[in-house]
């Protein structure tokens, strides 16, 4: 079993952090001038961009929107050159791959969860997500459309932000929880649970477990997901 | 914390990527020394680390106190001298421990068992991490350059450091290296930087360290000395370059026993032309040594030649002997017709060593004070190892393990070093760890980091652990076993329920409620597989404190169980089965005459009890068959839960021309044997009485037993064929011993799956790895049997040792072409005795087929016929003891001198429970 030792003995990960330890972050709001609202987010070496239109009036069929609460439109891209295994069997025809349209249903489920959408009524707000380079966590898709909102000035629960963890199992000692993965470490193909929190209501508004995990082991992964959303708020909230 | 990140590129096989990988320097990382006080040890109740005052050995060269850094190379190759309890305060660089686990992983194992063991105060110093110690990869320079560069910086860093602390002494840190560049380079830049061998020497206190010393290092000068013997091995890229294009052939090297200039490779894959080829001669075997792994190449086909059935033993003990060796080359070549030819190959290189260490004993130079001594293994496989040691007057006489370093081109036998001294040859002790080693059996206490998974003590069942669990406490329950039993993995119960049926409970020692899959001591039970039970000593495959305590269901006391309940009617049909984890207290152990004694040792007299006396109590069989029941039972539920991924256990019918020695045999005596099914086989069995030969039968049933295949463990989703022959049952499992076997440990989790009481994890439902797992415990199930009949016989031989020699009534069982096997009832010793030997006139031999008998002179064997032997114990060779047999009658007329025979044995004890417990099918099942 010679693949990737998530943990060492000594207590640090491969990249040289410890387990609740997060990947730098930076972001950037405001970088698109003619977006209503932007934000540029980079978790470790996962680079995203994000732009929000709207709220504007709902195109095309009309009859698609409902009558009480905002539409929200997502899509989610990946640069060419993004790396990562993001683009690799993409469909000539643009619109995206599989993957990116699996990420905008989950990111739309994700904001319509966060976003007063009763404000909105009959209107259309756009989200649009790229990766530029992808490192592990798609998930800062989610916390840069959420970063894009509050730029747009969209009436929010309060700021979303995702966070993942997962599981090491060193051959001694007890599992360890480890916060936000890094694409080495998620490819090593332990368990990932994703989460997104509104963090204002402290409730969550996705959570996505991939692979098998024990009952009993879901709590401290949880709430090593929970604290890397925190983490990430808290840097955040910052900028 | 985060301070600076740079960026890693790499390339991998085939396409190139460029991957970018953060890499985190941080200013946070302790260097474990316990007096240093700048560096904040990180978390509480971390490793000891370094000693404040390093107690090491003291050494001429460093009289200071010192801690040591050894470099990749020196980890690898002196593993041993390190884990010599005399060594301490040593710092592993992380640099070091990634590339010893990129490049072996036995011993990257060996390391971080060394470094959690508080004791040795091996500190792993996390430098690639450090803000300080990183570098980065020149320009031009090679990944290994920048690794030494990396260790040097490493030792630099340290030595600053540890002068920061201000205390009053000192402390060095030494830099081993054996590479001569590294350590003039280290020189060079101010490091205080020896070999592993000058420091090892410096050690005034300990010389005998110096014999533990890998000769890697030797291998430089003696090139200029000497002439080359082997031709050159290619290297491994075009070996596999040469084995995709057919060139080369791959395959498992295995030396013959017999003759050490002979070895078959066993080619894998499954191609049906040149399976086996054959190489001969020194040249041609090329320093392969057995098991490795290695590349042939196959020769014209007028080179080819046949196995020799020449015994040759590599005695020679002089190195300079080559014409010496090719003379007896010449003896291999004897003229055989064309259809003896086998294809034969040569070796060109080695794909994979497969060395371990090895158990023999020294053959002392001639030569007075030479320090340079051969070592002969006790597997005649293993070529003879050239070690240097200074105590081969000690080691004389002694059973030793030596490892092998290398084999130079130039050099007649292969280099070793010594590691262990086992103790004196014959003495108990030893021969038992002996037998462990050669038979592969995982015997060593167990680690630190696997005892740390044990539940603390005192122990108590907590709420935690009713969960999923029902209370049985109620009930009574009683375990039945034979005396002195301490690990009780299975009890009883019965009752008559209202509605006039019985509940019967079979209860097993809940094992997977401590043993949590992939934690240490998981990996630890399925690596032993199986409790090797020897003659007087029990090999756990778990700790004691679960074998003989937690899990074994003593009397009064709460134990946690897992029970298969059925309800029944009273003409024991079952109406109901059900499965549920539990509480029990057992209310009383009853023990039973014991049946399976099979060779009870008295201490002061090495006596067996007769085993012919002992008959099967019923009580046994009654807890037999409930045990076989809730198997079957077992078996059904989790298969029918998971088709894919079920651990069942089968046992192949035998091909029917198997029993045509049964059947015939059992002509000769007028009775007759059908074999078309189990049940007609176990019936016919039974019928085949004789009035005058009582014994009769006991024969029939062990000769049936060889007509057997083995039982085996395999995973439902890689196979179609269930059935178990010996037990008649379409499916059947092992449930019921989980303290001894790991595959009952599955079968628990998997149960307690598909009742609901415990979770899957991703190995569970994971049939390749299964299947994998599966053959592994097959083969510790093999080898635990091997290293049982081993130790038997051993113990056959200490008796024998006292006794003399014995005349004893026997009878044969088998008749070859030139030997006779035959059992000895009084002692259930078995031995083939051959009618040839080295030496003597060679009787003449008539074998038939068709009786089958054999007619050695005037006198006729049949099977079955009652002979009479003396016994005795040949110790000629002391590391290959054997009894020895002497036929008495009938008398076979000698073709010249009559003197008695002098037959082999191979002695093989039958235990008792194989011939009684036959028709209740368990040993060999």
């Amino acid at each position: 079993m010679a693949g990737l030792e998530l943990v060492s003995d000594a207590g640090f990960r491969a990249d040289g952090r410890r387990p609740d330890e997060l990947r730098k972050v930076r972001a950037r709001l405001g970088v698109l001038a003619r977006a209503d609202g932007s934000a540029y987010l980079e978790q470790g070496n996962t680079k995203v961009l994000a732009a929000v239109y709207g709220p504007h009036e709902v195109r095309g069929s009309r009859s698609k929107a409902p009558p009480d609460r905002a539409l929200l439109c997502c899509r989610c891209s990946s640069a060419p050159f993004a790396g990562g295994g993001e683009r690799r069997r993409r469909p000539p025809q643009g619109g995206g791959d599989r993957r990116s349209g699996e990420r905008a249903l989950l990111l739309r489920g994700v904001l319509e969860g966060a976003v007063l959408g009763q404000l909105y009524p009959r209107s259309q707000i756009d989200v649009h997500v790229q990766v530029l380079q992808a490192d592990g966590g798609s998930w800062a898709s989610v916390s840069a459309a959420g970063l894009a909102l509050q730029d747009a000035g969209v009436a929010l629960r309060g700021p979303v932000v995702a966070g993942s963890a997962g599981l090491a199992e060193p051959p001694a000692g007890p599992p360890v929880a480890l916060s936000d993965l890094s694409a080495a470490e998620e490819a090593a193909g332990g368990p990932r649970l994703v989460v997104a929190t509104v963090a204002g209501s402290g409730q969550l508004a996705l959570c996505q477990l991939s692979a098998r995990l024990h009952q009993e082991r879901l709590r401290p992964v949880l709430d090593a997901a929970q604290a890397a959303c925190r983490g990430l708020h808290a840097v955040l909230d910052g900028v | 914390m985060l301070t600076s990140r740079t960026f890693v590129k790499r390339t991998r096989a085939g396409a190139v990527v460029k991957v970018v990988r953060e890499h985190y320097l941080r200013d946070d990382i302790a260097c474990g020394a316990a007096a240093c006080r700048l560096c904040t040890p990180a978390g509480s109740g971390s490793a000891p680390g370094l000693e404040a005052r390093p107690s090491g050995p003291a050494s001429s060269l460093c009289p200071g106190p010192h801690f040591l850094l050894p470099d990749t190379n020196l980890l690898l190759h002196q593993i041993d001298i390190l884990e010599d309890p005399v060594i301490k305060n040593v710092i592993v660089l992380q640099t070091v421990l990634q590339e010893v686990r990129h490049r072996s992983a036995p011993v990257y194992k060996r390391i971080r068992d060394v470094i959690q063991n508080p004791e040795k105060h091996f500190y792993s110093f996390t430098n690639e991490h450090h803000r300080e110690t990183y570098i980065e990869q020149k320009r031009g320079e090679t990944s290994n350059d920048r690794n030494d560069r990396a260790i040097r910086v490493a030792v630099k860093w340290y030595n600053e450091h540890l002068k920061k602390t201000e205390d009053a002494e000192k402390i060095e840190v030494i830099f081993l290296t054996n590479d001569n560049t590294n350590k003039e380079k280290a020189l060079e830049e101010g490091i205080t930087a020896y070999t592993c061998e000058e420091y090892i020497k410096s050690l005034t206190a300990n010389p005998e360290l110096v014999d533990r010393l890998a000769c890697v290092s030797d291998e430089g000068k003696e090139i200029e000395g000497g002439k080359i013997i082997f031709p050159e091995h290619i290297p491994l890229s075009k070996l596999q370059q040469g084995i995709k294009s057919g060139i080369y052939l791959q395959g498992t090297y295995r030396a013959n026993r017999e003759n050490y200039l002979e070895a078959t490779v066993w080619v894998h894959g499954d191609a049906e032309e040149n399976k086996e080829i054959i190489v001969q001669g020194l040249k041609h075997l090329n320093r392969a040594i057995h098991e490795d792994v290695v590349a042939v190449e196959l020769l014209a086909k007028d080179e080819w030649v046949a196995p020799s059935s020449v015994v040759l033993q590599d005695d020679g003990q002089n190195e300079e002997d080559i014409e010496n060796e090719e003379e007896k080359e010449n003896i291999l070549k004897t003229s055989v017709s064309k259809d003896m030819l086998r294809p034969t190959g040569r070796v060109v290189g080695i794909i994979k060593r497969n060395w371990r260490p090895y158990c023999g004993m020294l053959s002392k130079s001639q030569i007075k004070e030479a320090r340079r001594h051969l070592f002969t293994p006790a597997d005649r496989r293993i070529p003879r190892i050239r070690i240097e040691t200074r105590q081969a007057d000690t080691l004389e006489g002694q059973r030793i393990i030596v490892a092998i370093d290398g084999w130079p081109r130039n050099s007649r036998y292969p280099n070793g070093h010594f590691v262990k001294n086992l103790g004196s040859a014959g003495d108990k002790e030893t021969e038992t760890e002996v037998l462990l080693l050669e038979h592969d059996v995982p015997h060593q206490a167990f680690s630190q980091a696997v005892l740390s998974f044990l539940p603390k003590m005192p122990w108590s069942i907590t709420e935690e652990d009713m969960k999923h669990r029902e209370d049985l406490r109620h009930l009574t329950v009683c375990s039945v076993d034979p005396p002195g039993c301490t690990d009780i993995d299975d009890a009883l119960h019965c009752r008559e329920i209202g509605n006039g049926n019985l509940e019967v409970g079979v209860h097993i020692a809940d094992v997977s409620h401590f043993i949590r899959p992939g934690n240490a001591l998981d990996e630890e039970s399925v690596k032993r597989g199986t409790t090797v039970y020897l003659c007087e000593k029990r090999i756990d495959m778990v700790p004691e404190l679960l074998s003989s305590n937690l899990c074994s269901l003593r009397s009064n006391v709460d134990r946690l169980a897992f029970s298969c309940i059925w309800e029944m009617n009273h003409k024991a049909e079952i109406l109901k089965t059900r499965f549920t984890k539990s509480i029990i207290n057992s209310k009383v152990t009853l023990t039973l005459a014991s049946p399976e004694v099979r060779f009870h040792m008295d201490s002061e007299t090495h006596d067996p009890i007769d085993l012919q006396t002992k008959e099967l109590k019923e009580t046994n069989s009654m807890v037999e068959e409930f045990m076989l029941l809730a198997n079957i039972s077992v078996a059904q539920k989790i298969y029918d839960e998971f088709p894919e991924f079920a651990l069942l256990r089968k046992h192949p019918a035998p091909p029917p021309s198997n029993y045509d020695i049964l059947v015939k045999a059992a002509k000769s005596k007028n009775l007759e044997i059908k074999t078309d099914s189990a049940k007609a086989l176990a019936e016919s069995l039974d019928k085949a009485e004789s009035p005058t030969f009582p014994y009769l039968n006991t024969l029939l049933r062990i000769l049936t037993t060889r007509c057997m295949m083995q039982a085996v463990y395999f995973c439902s989703g890689m196979d179609n064929d269930f059935h178990h022959y010996g037990l008649a049952s379409p499916i059947y499992t092992h449930f019921t011993s989980p303290i001894r076997r790991y595959a009952d440990i599955i079968v628990h989790r998997l149960l307690a799956v598909a009742i609901g009481a415990d979770s899957t994890y991703p190995e569970l439902t994971d049939k390749h790895k299964l299947a994998e797992m599966c053959k592994n415990l097959n083969y510790r199930h093999k080898m635990a049997q091997y290293a049982q009949r081993a130790s038997v016989a051993f113990h056959t031989q200490l008796f024998f040792k006292t006794k003399g020699v014995v005349n004893e009534d026997a009878y044969i069982l088998f008749v070859r072409k030139n030997a006779i096997v035959v059992l000895i009832p009084k002692y259930g010793l078995e031995g083939t005795v051959f009618f040839e030997e080295k030496d003597k006139p060679t009787p003449k031999l008539e074998y038939n087929s068709e009786v089958p008998s054999l007619t050695v002179e005037d006198t006729i064997f049949h099977v079955f016929d009652k002979v009479k032997v003396n016994i005795m114990l040949d110790d000629s060779n002391i590391q290959h003891q054997k009894m020895r047999m002497v036929l008495v009658e009938p008398k076979v007329r000698q073709p010249k001198i009559s003197k008695s025979f002098f037959l082999f044995i191979r002695s093989n004890m039958i235990s008792q429970k194989k011939k009684s417990r036959f028709q209740t099918h368990v040993n060999i099942f």
